[in-house]
C-alpha cells in the first residue's frame, strides 16, 4: 500500500483521515484516508457497494461519519453547525448520478437555482447567467424553457453539469457522471468535465466504475475497496500498478482477489 | 413469551417514530421563525391546498349537510322534535363534521400528494441536490407546506360550514317543507361563536398534521418507487388517525364540563 498523498508541492484541498461510517452493523467506510490536491482531478474507482457514494456524502455533510476527520481548506468540518455547513457548501458543486434535476422547475431555473436561492441573485441576472452556462455545455436557449422531463438522459446530464458549475464552486463532485449514457454521449460528458475543470481551475473529485471515463478525466486515480483506499497513483501508473486488486478492476476480470458479493449480507 | 416480545417491540417502534416525528416537527417549526421565508413557494402551496381543494371539500360538505337534515328529521319525527333539525345541522357541521370531513378529504388529496412528491425527490437525490446548492431542504420544502396547511384549512372549513348549512337548508325547505325564514332563524338561534371557532381551531391543527405527515413520510422514504408508495400510504393513514385523535382531545378542551 502506498501513502495516500497528492503530488508534492500541491497544497491539499480536501483531507480525509480515518473516516469511519457504518449503517447498523454494516461497516461501509473503515478508516478511509484520502487527500485531494488543489486544482487536481482525482477519480476514485471501485465496485458497487464499496462506499464511494457514502464517502462523497460524508464530505458534503449529508451523512455524518462515526469517527475520523474531514478537513476542507485545512478546516475540520465534522462537527460543523448547520450555519457553518451551509457556508461550506457554497464551495461545492455536485453532479448527481441520476442528474437530480428539480422536475417542478424549468431547465434554466434549475441551472440558476444556486444563484437565486443560495446567493440571492436577482432572477433576471441569474437567468442570463444560466443561459450562458447552458451554452457552455452545448445546449441552446430553446432548451432553457423546457421541463427537465422533456430532455433525454444525456441532455439532463448536461443541464446537471451546467447547474453544478453555475455558482463557480471551488470543488466539484462527479458521482458516476457517465452511468446510463451511451458511449458517445459518455465521452461528450467526459470532455465537458475536462473542459470545465481546466477552465475553472476547480478541484474535482469523481467516483466511477467506468474506466474509460476515469482514464479521460483523472489526473490521479485512487481505488477504494471494502471501505479503504487500497491504491492510488497517477493515471499512467495505474496501468502497471502491480496491485492485483487494481489490475483485476481496470481490466474487468471476474477472476482475481476481489470477490463479488453475490448474495446479500 | 414471543407474543409479549412482539407487543413490546411494536410499542418501542411506535415510541421511536413518535419521537422522530416530534423532532422533525420542532426542527421544521424552528425554521418557520428564521429568514429567509420562500413566499413564492408558500403562495403556491396555499393555492394548491386552499383553492384546488374547494370542489372536493364543498361537495363533501353539501351532501353531509343534506343527509344530516334528512336523517335528523326522520329520527326526531319519532318524538315530535322536528323543530330541532336546523339547530342539529348547524351545530354538527360547524363543531364536528365540517373540520373532520374537510381534514380527511384534504389528507387524502394533499397529504398523499406531498408524500409522493417529496418522496420522489428523496429517492432521486433531489433533496441532496438542494443541500449542495446551499438551500436548506426543510426550509424550502417543508416549511411552506406546514404554513399553508396551518392557514388554509380554517378557510376551507369556513366555506365547508356555509355550504354544509346550505345543504341542510335546501333539503329542509324543498323536501321537508320547512318555512325558510323559520329554518334560518332556528339556525342562528342557538349558534354560539365558540361553535364555529372551535371548528376552525380544529381545522388549523388538522391542516398542520396533514402537512406534517405528508412531509415527514415523504422526507424519510427509502428505496425507490415502492418506498414512495409506502410513504404515501403511511402519510394518509397517520394523518387520518391523528385527525380523529386530536379531534377528540380538542373537543374535550373546548366543551368539557
Amino acid at each position: 500500500m502506498t501513502d495516500p498523498s497528492p503530488p508534492p508541492g500541491t497544497p491539499a484541498k480536501i483531507v480525509l483521515s480515518g473516516v469511519r461510517k457504518q449503517f447498523g452493523a454494516k461497516v461501509v467506510l473503515e478508516g478511509l484516508d484520502l487527500e485531494v490536491g488543489r486544482s487536481e482531478s482525482l477519480v476514485v474507482i471501485g465496485g458497487s457497494g464499496t462506499g464511494k457514494s457514502v464517502m462523497l456524502k460524508c464530505i458534503l455533510g449529508l451523512l455524518r461519519p462515526e469517527s475520523g476527520s474531514i478537513r476542507v481548506d485545512g478546516e475540520e468540518t465534522i462537527h460543523y453547525s448547520r450555519g457553518d455547513r451551509e457556508r461550506l457548501l457554497r464551495k461545492f458543486g455536485m453532479l448527481f448520478q441520476g442528474s437530480a434535476l428539480f422536475d417542478s422547475l424549468r431547465v434554466w431555473e434549475n441551472v440558476a437555482f444556486g444563484l437565486i436561492q443560495g446567493r440571492a441573485m436577482p432572477r433576471r441576472q441569474a437567468r442570463e447567467l444560466a443561459f450562458a452556462k447552458l451554452a457552455a455545455v452545448g445546449l441552446g436557449a430553446d432548451v432553457g424553457e423546457l421541463a427537465p422531463s422533456e430532455l433525454s438522459g444525456g441532455m439532463q446530464k448536461r443541464v446537471a453539469l451546467a447547474r453544478a458549475i453555475a455558482t463557480e464552486p471551488e470543488i466539484i463532485f462527479f458521482d458516476e457522471p457517465t452511468t446510463g449514457l451511451d458511449p458517445i454521449m459518455a465521452d461528450v460528458i467526459n470532455e465537458l468535465i475536462v473542459k470545465c475543470v481546466k477552465e475553472l481551475g476547480v478541484t474535482a473529485l469523481s467516483i466511477t466504475h467506468d474506466m474509460a471515463s476515469a482514464r479521460k478525466i483523472a489526473d490521479r486515480i485512487a481505488m477504494i475497496y471494502q471501505g479503504r483506499i487500497i491504491w492510488h497513483g497517477s493515471r499512467d501508473d495505474m496501468e502497471h500498478s502491480g496491485n492485483p486488486f487494481v489490475d483485476q478492476f481496470i481490466n474487468g476480470r471476474a477472476e482475481g482477489p476481489i470477490r463479488m458479493q453475490v448474495r446479500a449480507l | 413469551m414471543d407474543f409479549l416480545a412482539a407487543i413490546g417491540r411494536a410499542f418501542l417502534i411506535f415510541l421511536e417514530s413518535t419521537g422522530r416525528i416530534v423532532l422533525f416537527a420542532l426542527r421544521a417549526l424552528s425554521h418557520c421563525a428564521r429568514p429567509p421565508l420562500y413566499l413564492r413557494l408558500i403562495g403556491r402551496q396555499m393555492i394548491d391546498i386552499g383553492y384546488y381543494s374547494l370542489p372536493v371539500v364543498g361537495l363533501t360538505a353539501l351532501f353531509t349537510g343534506m343527509v344530516l337534515a334528512l336523517q335528523s328529521y326522520t329520527g326526531f319525527a319519532r318524538f315530535q322534535a322536528e323543530g330541532a333539525v336546523a339547530t342539529v345541522v348547524v351545530l354538527a357541521i360547524t363543531r364536528e363534521l365540517g373540520p373532520v370531513l374537510a381534514g380527511l378529504m384534504v389528507a387524502g388529496r394533499i397529504g398523499a400528494a406531498m408524500a409522493a412528491e417529496i418522496g420522489t425527490m428523496r429517492v432521486t437525490e433531489q433533496i441532496d441536490a438542494l443541500s449542495t446548492l446551499a438551500t436548506n431542504p426543510l426550509k424550502y420544502l417543508v416549511v411552506p407546506r406546514l404554513i399553508a396547511g396551518l392557514t388554509m384549512l380554517p378557510l376551507l372549513v369556513l366555506v365547508a360550514d356555509i355550504v354544509g348549512v346550505f345543504g341542510g337548508f335546501l333539503v329542509s325547505v324543498y323536501q321537508l317543507n320547512f318555512n325558510p325564514a323559520v329554518y334560518l332563524s332556528k339556525t342562528w338561534e342557538f349558534l354560539k361563536v365558540v361553535d364555529v371557532v372551535s371548528g376552525l381551531v380544529k381545522a388549523s391543527v388538522f391542516g398542520f398534521f396533514v402537512a406534517l405527515m405528508g412531509c415527514y413520510h415523504g422526507y424519510h422514504s427509502r428505496g425507490g418507487a415502492e418506498g414512495v408508495g409506502t410513504a404515501t400510504t403511511n402519510a394518509v393513514v397517520s394523518a387520518s388517525i391523528l385527525i380523529l385523535l386530536s379531534n377528540y382531545l380538542i373537543t374535550g378542551l373546548f366543551f368539557s364540563k
